[in-house]
């Protein structure tokens, strides 16, 4: 039986019938036609579709879109301004933090609530902070240099520098 | 992966949760984080007619210390607990434990009572619960009862908390002296399920001797296992090194591990020898740290 | 250190401009694969087997077909009707599409659903009802060669066993006789083990045919569009599918690896379900159909030797392989290639002779042998040299540097033929090692490592030293199917100054929308940022092979040069007649020509090409374009020197990887940043076999670990911060002296990683473990040792 359901997509609301079993992930790829949030692996080890809700990153692959009702969703759709993009995005630009570009969205969004609750973390921190995305691509080298960046810029410091460190 | 279909109930208080739990009986599942259980049933090794989510009850989700006890409700999420700066004066175990359970994503919405009531021996919580002495309170259509945690698990999967029931909160006795907590377990990757993992709760007095010890082991046993001998072996020592290395070649040997990909069973003794030495030594540096 | 001879704005090589294409990425934009959105779109799931080997009795598929929404259940009968239910694999061996009788592999398809929703699809899937009759497999590839093992591929008339192929190279004879007589020999049996690409996107397909127009497009998950259109028209122009009906689009990709080159069955029922239908129909795989069924990589099992005398002179090395293949020889392998570039395997030394051999038996596994961010089969034999030069150290107590110092190609041995038949185009190994054992401090490192030995300390340093062997490849040696190793480029620039330039390879995460920019900026002097490049797109983009195998920088990068180098010429006539100068009077600079020993008197390439569409000189043919298919004259050879150190807890044996520099020679970089990026990912999918990677099958053919919760991906916790660095050694033959990047780093951390883990159990009389190695792994060949309670448990 399917329920109706009410709830905010980078702030806009939309009300729409699901099957309870509905994948929130689903949900927003299908149902509301966003697409910028992956699907990699099913068991929620992968992290490609992280979002947040209500501020806290979350993988929508192991959530029912009934549990999202009443909730605030963001998704890598929804993170940029009318001011440009966020930190976050510049960050993963200026630093090569991505390649194939498929566990970014997923990536950025779980770097967000990290930041938030840690505005100026350490390598490690970050490291173990995006523990539940994985990247095949970019060997994480210079995703934890975009976090650093987007965290620098989010506290209105002094920008790391962007260009490439090579043993020499 | 998709769910095969279900009905869905999000009611709003406990007594109405527990109504339509008892008038589902069997075929209904409850949903805490979801976390353990959605990913079954994508796989549709779970497929309730019913699920009750239990996310829109009110005055489940709270750390609180209350008659010498912290108390914590069942659907406090495992983030709340590794952040807790309250917890962390009595228990920096929980920040150890919660660090290695799953990733942060999961840690957000995985819930302490869901993650001790899906009775899974490869769960991290449960050795720590063990080792502080915890129980937990169960709440059924006729009331509530408590439960020492040594009469939780009773096998795969299977706990206490009875068909019509639902755990509510656990309670952890807060020590009054000097004592110290710490939890590690080997994974294969970040976020795996414990190849082998040990919980070390100790109680000092005033001579540096040990009063009290909780060594409980991860994913070594059918069910959450007490190493009792250990625990034995400890109390009423200054924790000299022939004192660890007992307790530590009896936490290997009162094991029950299977072989499986983690490992053989010797390997899975070696590894809770290893740490349940290293662990009774940083619980013990916790405890005399200052 | 890199030069570069244009200026920032325009943008040519050597500039780390950042990526073109990241925008679209970072707003959610990408349009993957399984981001189209056709109206009326059915949609496919697919009915797997459990067991490994078994007779098809019975498909019932009554009580799914009752359910609402479903369109269709096509089995391996259906398909037979149109002699749709087999295939050749690119390496001229035959696989079913869906099984008339017998299924050959756990997960193998054995029935597909048509359905209008993704969740009804899923449904029906549970309730088709398959009958087997269950078959003993054959899962050991040793046992496949027993007399008595039975004879798998019973579809071929003439097979009487399980054996597909021998291969061999070298001198036998000679590496015999030396093997003999030498003062010193080793030799080690190892196997690098089945692995997974697993990228994180799985593989896919929206099949689209028009019954009116007699027209399919296939938007699919290809690493190589014109490759798979050419083989779609091979297995279906019998239906009237023919090449010029098919476009093939590869939207983004979201990963690679080699595991996006082979035609999957699910494309080919995909486009069945369409073509008999008539609506679009999509198919997503799941993640444990991607990594139960999709091409695996490596599995061989390799007996490496070698022979040298007592002071370290290497003379001679014999390998001897088993390739388990599954049921199909359905490798990613040029024709001639059974075991790809197995054959670089003297690395990167001064063999004077080798002698390598293989032989490929069927087993009951899924078929594959895929790249995993490799070239061709280079990854297994650069393990097993790497390995076995550090066996050969240990042997006559040498350090493991030295040894490789003693034994390198020397720089001045360039062009370099090898023993295998190879001619290495150039290279500078010891530049190379150098600079990592500076950057590593190794020598500091030995004497930390003397002293924590003598605590009972578990510390380790492993060197691999490799060459590569990418490109591929001239056509003399090189094609798939019959179609040469070419590729291919298209530039065509626009009345403005600004231009589109479409390629025959494709991205799947490399940065071709910057690269191939900077490239034709270097040549024509238009900035990068002017340059829009295009793949993917079968209708519009010239012919080509596709992306993997390192391969795309050596030919399409080339092909993009030599089209270029086409329109500057072109470019110089009317200059000098806009001039009105000799061509002989004009020089270049990037951007402009202008009058020699009159710098004020120039035209730039922007006004050139403006002219060549407005006032070009009368019988030259109007407009500014070329196109250029690249037939590379030999293939190139990166190289790298890379140190690894290792902490091992000496208790639970948990290993940390402390250190890791990597120094790679790739000729000249187009992109420093993008190049060092693609050395960081490459390492992280070095550290993942070495230490945590393998598909593991149970007796009976069971996949132990077919999700992402067992089939252990690292993620940025496991990798370390990698520290990179490059020497420079142009390619002699390549028109930029570029030489390809993307794999290398996959193929020389392995064994770099082993050699450390080995190194630091060097006290303990360990002299190899397989990969991946572990802890558990570690203390399995502790006990065996005999060592753990003596000198680990109590020290």
């Amino acid at each position: 039986m399917k329920k109706e359901i009410t709830l905010k997509i980078n702030g806009e609301e939309f009300t729409k019938e699901v099957e309870p079993r509905t994948l929130l992930v689903h949900f927003i790829r299908e149902d509301i036609g966003m697409t910028g949030t992956h699907i990699g692996c099913d068991t929620s080890s992968c992290g490609a579709c992280t979002i947040l809700i209500d501020g806290k990153s979350a993988k929508s692959c192991t959530i029912l879109a009934v549990q999202a009702a009443g909730k605030e969703i963001t998704t890598v759709e929804g993170i940029a301004t009318t001011e440009g993009a966020h930190p976050i995005q510049e960050g993963f630009k200026e630093n090569h933090g991505l390649h194939c570009g498929f566990c970014t969205p997923g990536m950025m969004l779980r770097a967000i609530e990290l930041l938030e609750k840690n505005p100026d973390p350490t390598e490690e921190e970050i490291r173990w902070g995006i523990s539940g995305n994985l990247c095949r691509c970019t060997g994480y080298n210079n995703i934890v240099k975009s976090i650093k960046y987007a965290g620098a810029k989010l506290r209105g410091d002094e920008l790391p520098s962007t260009e490439p460190e090579f043993v020499e | 992966m998709i769910p095969s279909t279900f009905d869905y109930t999000a009611p709003s208080s406990l007594d109405e949760a527990l109504k339509l739990l008892h008038d589902f009986g069997d075929d209904a599942k409850i949903l805490a984080g979801g976390h353990s259980l959605i990913p079954m049933m994508k796989l549709r090794f779970a497929e309730p007619e019913h699920l009750i989510d239990l996310n829109n009850i009110p005055g489940l989700s709270y750390l609180k210390i209350e008659g010498g006890m912290f108390k914590i409700g069942a659907m406090t999420r495992e983030v709340e607990t590794e952040e807790s700066a309250e917890i962390a004066v009595h228990f920096p175990i929980f920040a150890d434990v919660a660090k290695l359970i799953a990733d942060p994503q999961v840690r957000n919405f995985g819930t302490l009572g869901g993650n001790l009531a899906h009775g899974d021996a490869a769960n991290d919580q449960p050795a720590v619960m063990l080792a502080l002495d915890a129980s937990v309170e169960i709440a059924g259509l006729d009331g509530r009862r408590t439960v020492g945690i040594d009469d939780f698990f009773y096998g795969f999967y299977s706990t206490a908390v009875q068909e019509g029931e639902i755990l509510t909160e656990i309670l952890i006795p807060i020590p009054s002296g000097r004592s110290g907590n710490a939890y590690h377990k080997v994974e294969r990757k970040v976020g795996d399920y414990a190849t082998g993992g040990v919980a070390v709760h100790l109680e000092f007095d005033e001579q540096g001797i040990c009063t009290k010890a909780g060594i409980g082991l991860t994913n070594v046993n059918p069910t959450p296992l007490r190493a009792v001998r250990s625990e034995a072996a400890l109390v009423g020592t200054s924790l000299d090194d022939d004192a660890i290395a007992s307790a530590a070649q009896y936490a290997s040997e009162d094991c029950n591990p299977s072989s499986d990909l983690r490992g053989d069973i010797d390997y899975k003794r070696h590894i809770i020898k290893a740490v349940t030495k290293k662990m009774i030594n940083k619980a013990k540096q916790r405890a005399f740290k200052n | 250190m890199i030069q570069c001879k244009t200026s920032k704005e325009i943008g040519g090589m050597g500039h780390s401009m950042k990526r073109k294409e990241d925008d679209r990425f970072i707003h959610g934009k990408g349009n993957y694969t399984d981001d189209v959105k056709l109206p009326g779109t059915l949609y496919m799931d697919i009915v797997r087997s459990p067991y490994a080997y078994a007779k098809i009795k019975n498909i019932d598929s009554s009580e799914a077909l009752k359910i609402p929404g479903v369109l269709a259940v096509i089995t391996g009968k259906d398909l037979e009707q149109y002699n749709l239910h087999w295939m050749p694999t690119l390496m001229s061996d035959t696989q079913m599409v869906l099984p008339v009788d017998t299924v050959m592999y756990q997960a193998q398809e054995v029935a597909a659903i048509i359905a209008t929703e993704k969740y009804i699809a899923r449904d029906a899937r549970e309730a088709v009802r398959v009958e087997y009759e269950v078959m003993k497999p054959v899962v050991d590839p040793f046992k496949a060669l027993d007399a008595d093992a039975p004879v798998l591929r019973t579809d071929k008339p003439d097979k009487k066993d399980n054996h597909i192929w021998h291969w061999e190279v070298g001198q036998k004879e000679e590496t015999e006789k030396i093997f003999e007589e030498a003062e010193v020999t080793v030799k080690e049996q190892m196997h690098i083990p089945r692995i997974h690409v697993a990228s994180i996107e799985t593989c896919g397909c929206v099949a689209s045919y028009d019954k009116v127009d007699n027209y399919l497009t296939m938007y699919m998950t290809t690493q190589a569009p014109h490759a798979i259109r050419t083989v779609f028209a091979l297995v279906a122009g019998h239906v009237g599918l023919t090449e010029e009906k098919i476009r093939v689009i590869s939207p983004d990709i979201g990963g690679g690896f080699g595991g996006k080159v082979p035609v999957y069955p699910g494309y080919v029922i995909a486009i069945a379900a369409s073509f008999l239908i008539g609506k679009p129909v999509k198919w997503i795989e799941d993640r444990s159909e991607n990594l139960q069924a999709d091409s695996f990589a490596r599995d061989y099992h390799i007996t490496a030797e070698l022979a040298g005398t007592k002071d370290g002179k290497i003379l001679a090395t014999r390998m001897k392989v088993l390739a388990d293949h599954g049921y199909t020889d359905a490798s990613a392998n040029p024709s001639k290639f059974p075991t790809g570039m197995f054959s670089i395997g003297t690395g990167s030394y001064d063999y004077p002779n080798a002698f390598m051999e293989a032989d490929a038996v069927y087993t009951n596994k899924p078929p594959g042998g895929v790249a995993y961010r490799c070239s061709f089969r280079v990854t297994e034999a650069v393990h097993a040299i790497e390995r076995i030069t550090d066996r050969f150290a240990l042997e006559i107590g040498k350090d493991p540097a030295a040894l490789r110092f003693q034994n390198f190609i020397k720089k001045e041995q360039f062009p370099y033929h090898s023993p295998t038949g190879w001619e290495y185009d150039s290279g500078d190994y010891e530049a190379g090692l150098k600079l990592a054992m500076k950057g590593v401090d190794y020598d500091n490192l030995r004497i930390e490592q003397a002293e924590k030995r003598k605590k009972g300390e578990l510390m380790g340093i492993g060197l691999s030293t490799f060459t590569e062997i990418v490109g591929a490849g001239p056509s003399k040696d090189f094609d798939i199917l019959g179609i040469k190793m070419f590729d291919s480029a298209e530039i065509r620039v626009h009345p403005t100054g600004k231009a589109i330039a479409r390629f025959g390879t494709k991205s799947q995460g490399q940065g071709h929308e910057t690269t191939y920019a900077q490239i034709i900026a270097e040549e024509l002097g238009i900035p990068a940022k002017d340059i829009q490049i295009e793949e993917g797109d079968t209708d519009t983009a010239p012919y080509g092979l596709g992306t993997y195998a390192s391969r795309s920088t050596p030919t399409a990068g080339a092909a993009a040069v030599m089209a270029a180098r086409k329109l500057r010429d072109k470019a110089k006539k009317i200059a000098a007649y806009l001039l009105e100068v000799s061509e002989d009077d004009l020089e270049w600079e990037p951007g402009k020509f202008s009058v020699k020993g009159a710098p004020e008197k120039s035209k730039t390439i922007q006004e050139i090409v403006f002219a060549s569409y407005t006032n070009h000189p009368q019988g030259m043919e109007a407009g500014f374009e070329a196109t250029h298919y690249y037939d590379p004259p030999n293939l190139t050879f990166p190289s790298g020197a890379y140190i690894c150190v290792v902490d091992i807890d000496s208790d639970t044996f948990e290993i940390k990887v402390r250190r890791f520099v990597a120094i790679d020679d790739a000729g000249h970089i187009i992109n420093p940043m993008i190049a060092q990026g693609q050395v960081h990912g490459g390492l992280t999918q070095g550290i993942a076999p070495a230490m945590y990677e393998e598909l593991i099958y149970d007796d009976d053919g069971n996949i132990l670990n077919g999700t992402l919760m067992d089939y252990l991906v690292p993620t940025a916790v496991e990798s370390p911060s990698w520290e990179t660095g490059h020497t420079v050694t142009p390619s002699p033959h390549h028109p930029i002296g570029a030489k390809g990047i993307g794999e290398s780093p996959t193929v020389g951390a392995p064994p770099a990683i082993a050699n450390a883990i080995v190194d630091a159990l060097k006290p303990y009389g360990i002299t190899h473990l397989d990969i991946p190695i572990t802890p558990y792994k570690i203390f399995k060949a502790l006990k065996e040792k005999g060592v753990l309670d003596k000198n680990i448990v109590e020290s």
